[in-house]
């Protein structure tokens, strides 16, 4: 429209810039925090521009273990690598082939199946806790990987959205499939797979960044030190008694458990984009 | 090569509705068959039977001698050019040729040579690398023809193949395709809902309507000598004029009170009955002419089309209209008197909406 | 929806749906059942023995001034994170819907807290008022407010709401740009012909177009708030000061985990789950254009 006005840019671009100051403020803050000494922090009066104990800071909290029996944050840093990959993968995996199970075949109690994926839409983890918890423990998976990850990875939201996308596919391909003699594992290997990858992505990283922000689940699962995630370290190292607090240390943790998810979502935008809103909708 | 039999095929789906109502019909080795009519006639479904892709709910088809009723779509040795191509999106231009060979453990070298050899004769040797979305609808409908040829099947089957394109690449996409068939020789079996498409590539047409065959025969016989009054309007553009009549005697009938003679008339109908009366567009003339009848027509308006002119208006109270050469007919007419050659009118009988011919 | 095309056999099929299908009852039906099951029962003071009791682990619950306590404070904090998180992300939506220079750059810098874990974002939030060393903590101070969250139930639910409002924000603005992307150009433009300035534009047009969005972002927002604001309760009030933010979904954790009392909070669960339920279901007009089964 014509009525362009300077002052309405304005107004737009100001509103932004103080939207953006404002989402980003606090995170500043964290990484100036991880640039100073426990003392500088302490006093109040932390400055607004970096310090000079940055190196210092990232060496000790990734590599040696601190008060309180701190364990290195490397180790909490993998755990919770090996915990988002693990989810990520493992509902890709489950959910397309239930999903090409539902949309390319007809078989007894199709719809029943689909269903009893569908509701678990309904049942999110905090609901069901402790009897989950109890079930996990009986299968002696306390403080493992597969513990971490198994109970995370049905849900029905990948399901749905590989059913979304296969619904999308013209029938003719497969048709000229079937005609150039392909069969469903074929189909699958070389068309389906082929065109699914960004849809495929697109969930890979919505997930890890779900998996990587778990909190209550492996609070509850893991008891060894050697187990945690950095989510769940970084909590353990504020609530040892306020005074014992290592400030710069748990905001450099909080640094570090920010990097992996926000540079995904930096980097991948468009597929995570595409996913959030695919998954969602 | 083999032709194509089939002998009462129906299709049923669920809830009873018959979409296709016992069709009987042979297409000869090596000949070009086109099966036209409205959209929801069966015509598709016929085709996706023939082609495997549907159950049939019974009858028989044969493709040679062989009947296929139970084979899956790989092995009836038939290949399928979709309405939307169905290209493998992922894949390039030549693995979308080569793929249905590779999945027939084709040697490779046979493989590339019979690629390289589609690509020469479609003219799409400069895309074979390049991916479907890269490609005009044109050449996408190339490829797609391409991925038939290379399989050198018994059969091709066309489903609406040239629907997408724009009209002046269809009616070119259309003399390619008539030409590649005479070439190669391969029976061939072409569904369309467009009629001027069915005429000029059809050896044997085959008008359908609502499940079942209206007519069969050359594009000539079949706008020669329509069957019954759904195929006089459906053949032949603009369509066929029907106008309410009354019969009279022997090679006589009357429109509104003025009485034409007619050559091809059933024998033996009773003076006084009703009767449909089809005129083509471009069958009547205008002016009196000396031994022919005549009719008169009120002219509401011209529809220009350059080499001709179109003149709508009514006959005896029906819209009729008039195909002319440019300027035979002064274009401010208003009435207009039409000479009728007894050869031309065709008669169906109202009720059963059959032509009412000699046998 | 259905696809005409299908491929043959049953084996199949029930193979490639087996893995879901295992963990879903596992780990999703099963510990479901079991709580509801166990809402029914009271266990002994050693957990040895348990019997059923019937509704009394509901009517203790409802006897309890705690728990109305946490349905209140679930109702506050879920309205104020609603409230300000889709305001805040409309706003600034309907500045970067404009077509500025540089727009996309905008959006990009707006979206990634998404990716912040809720307890590191209770984290950030502590840290920046935390009473004394918080950078933003001292200038309230200074005004003569005697702010600590770590005592006074209202500052500490003030924090909680900033940092969940903040997480969440991106994930609505991504929301409203999209649904503000989506309404055709020529409905705006007929507005403007209609004699519309710009601003009765976005109440007569605009934003009762995005009213679905709206309304799904509300569902989404409330179901945030209930389940996964945990991280950000347990890492900045753990529930207190004296139990005054603890919501429906932390007293499951905080009965079961801390009081021992795997009934009451089975109970809890229950409830919790015939919540969720009804909120799912309210989406569900939204969700069912993905199914049609």
């Amino acid at each position: 429209m014509v009525e362009n006005r300077p002052f309405r840019d304005f107004m737009a671009y100001l509103t932004l810039v103080v939207g953006v100051i404002v989402v980003a403020f606090p995170v500043y803050l964290a990484i100036m925090a991880s640039t100073f000494d426990a003392a500088t922090i302490i006093n109040g009066n932390m400055p607004l521009i970096p310090g000079d104990q940055a190196a210092e800071n990232y060496s000790r909290t990734l590599f040696y273990g601190g008060k309180a029996a701190r364990e290195p944050v490397m180790g909490m840093m993998i755990n919770s690598m090996i915990m988002a990959m693990g989810i990520a993968l493992g509902k890709i995996l489950i959910s397309i082939l239930s999903a090409y199970a539902v949309v390319y075949f007809k078989f007894p109690f199709r719809k029943t199946a689909f269903w009893v994926i569908f509701i678990t839409l309904m049942l999110p983890v905090e609901v069901r806790i402790y009897p989950t918890y109890k079930i996990v423990a009986d299968l002696g998976l306390l403080d493992t990987y597969t513990g971490l990850v198994l109970p995370l990875i049905a849900s029905a939201t990948g399901t749905l959205l590989f059913r979304q996308f296969f619904m999308t596919i013209p029938d003719e391909l497969l048709e000229a499939s079937k005609i150039d003699g392909a069969g469903a594992f074929r189909f699958f290997k070389d068309t389906l797979l082929p065109l699914s990858m960004t849809t495929i992505a697109a969930l890979f990283v919505i997930q890890f960044i779900y998996g990587w922000n778990q909190y209550l689940w492996p609070l509850l699962i893991t008891t060894k030190s050697s187990m945690q995630t950095i989510v769940i370290g970084i909590k353990k190292m504020i609530t040892t008694t306020d005074a014992l607090t290592e400030w710069q240390i748990a905001m450099t943790t909080a640094v570090l458990a920010m990097v992996p998810p926000v540079l995904v979502v930096i980097f991948m935008q468009r597929l995570f984009v595409k996913g959030l809103v695919e998954t969602e909708k | 090569m083999a032709g194509v039999t089939l002998d009462t095929v129906r299709k049923i789906y669920a809830g009873n509705v018959e979409a296709v109502k016992g069709v009987s019909l042979d297409v000869e080795d090596g000949s070009f068959c086109v099966l036209v009519g409205p959209s929801g006639c069966g015509k598709s479904t016929l085709l996706r039977m023939i082609a495997g892709l549907e159950t049939i709910s019974g009858g028989d088809i044969r493709i040679g001698d062989r009947v296929v009723n139970q084979v899956e779509p790989a092995d009836r040795d038939i290949a399928m050019v979709f309405q939307n191509y169905a290209l493998y999106p992922h894949m390039s231009v030549y693995d979308n040729m080569a793929y249905g060979l590779r999945n027939r453990k084709t040697p490779k070298d046979e493989i590339e040579k019979r690629v390289k050899e589609a690509a020469r004769i479609l003219a799409i040797e400069p895309f074979l690398d390049r991916k479907p979305r890269a490609l005009s609808g044109g050449q996408r409908q190339r490829v797609a023809m391409g991925r038939a040829i290379v399989r050198k099947p018994q059969v091709f089957l066309f489903d609406e193949p040239l629907s997408n394109l724009d009209a002046k690449l269809r009616v070119q996409m259309r003399v390619e395709i008539k030409r590649l068939q005479k070439a190669l020789g391969v029976t061939s079996i072409y569904v369309t809902h467009d009629q001027v498409e069915a005429m000029t590539l059809s050896d044997k047409l085959v008008v359908m309507s609502g499940g079942q065959i209206e007519q069969v025969g050359s594009p000539a016989e079949v706008y020669r000598r329509p069957e019954t009054r759904f195929v006089a309007t459906f053949i032949g553009s603009p369509p066929m004029n029907i106008l309410p009549g009354k019969v009279e005697g022997p090679g006589r009938v009357s429109v509104g009170g003025q009485t034409i003679a007619v050559t091809d008339m059933r024998e033996g109908l009773a003076p006084g009955s009703a009767i449909e009366v089809g005129l083509r567009p471009e069958d009547v003339q205008a002016g009196g002419a000396a031994g022919s009848s005549s009719l008169g027509m009120d002219v509401d308006f011209v529809e220009e089309l350059g080499a001709t002119q179109l003149f709508h208006g009514k006959v005896a109270g029906t819209d009729f209209v008039v195909q002319a050469s440019t300027g035979q007919i002064p274009a401010e007419t208003r009435k207009l008197t039409l000479s009728i050659d007894p050869a031309n009118v065709h008669l169906f009988d109202p009720q059963t909406t059959k032509r009412l011919g000699r046998f | 929806m259905e696809k005409r095309a299908h491929f043959s056999g049953w084996t199949l099929p029930l193979l490639l749906i087996l893995p879901q299908m295992a963990i879903t009852v596992i780990f999703f039906y099963w510990p479901a059942s079991q709580a509801i099951w166990q809402s029914f029962l009271r266990e002994d003071a050693f957990g040895l023995a348990s019997e059923f009791v019937g509704f009394e682990n509901y009517i203790d619950l409802f006897k309890q001034p705690e728990y109305y306590r946490a349905m209140i404070t679930t109702a506050i904090f879920s309205t104020l994170v609603a409230f300000f998180s889709l305001s805040v992300a409309l706003l600034l939506a309907t500045q970067a819907d404009k077509s500025l220079r540089g727009g996309h750059a905008f959006k990009t810098l707006l979206i990634w807290p998404y990716a912040v874990a809720p307890a590191i974002a209770g984290v950030l939030w502590i840290f920046m008022f935390h009473p004394t060393l918080g950078t933003l903590a001292r200038p309230i101070r200074a005004v003569g407010i005697d702010w600590n969250p770590m005592l006074n139930g209202n500052h500490a639910m003030i924090l909680l709401v900033l940092s969940a409002t903040w997480k969440h924000i991106s994930y609505n603005f991504l929301f409203f740009l999209a649904g503000l992307q989506a309404i055709p150009k020529s409905v705006i433009e007929a507005g403007a012909i209609d004699g519309a300035g710009p601003l009765r534009r976005f109440w007569t047009i605009i934003f009762p177009l995005l009213s679905p969005t709206t309304f799904f972002l509300l569902v989404v927002t409330v179901v945030y708030v209930f389940f996964e604001t945990f991280g950000i309760i347990d890492a900045v009030t753990g529930g207190g000061p004296a139990g005054q933010t603890t919501t429906l979904v932390y007293k499951v954790y905080a009965d079961g985990r801390l009081g021992g009392d795997l009934g009451g909070s089975a109970a809890q669960s229950v409830i919790l789950m015939v919540i969720v339920i009804a909120l799912t279901a309210i989406q569900f007009r939204y969700v069912e254009r993905k199914v049609q089964y």
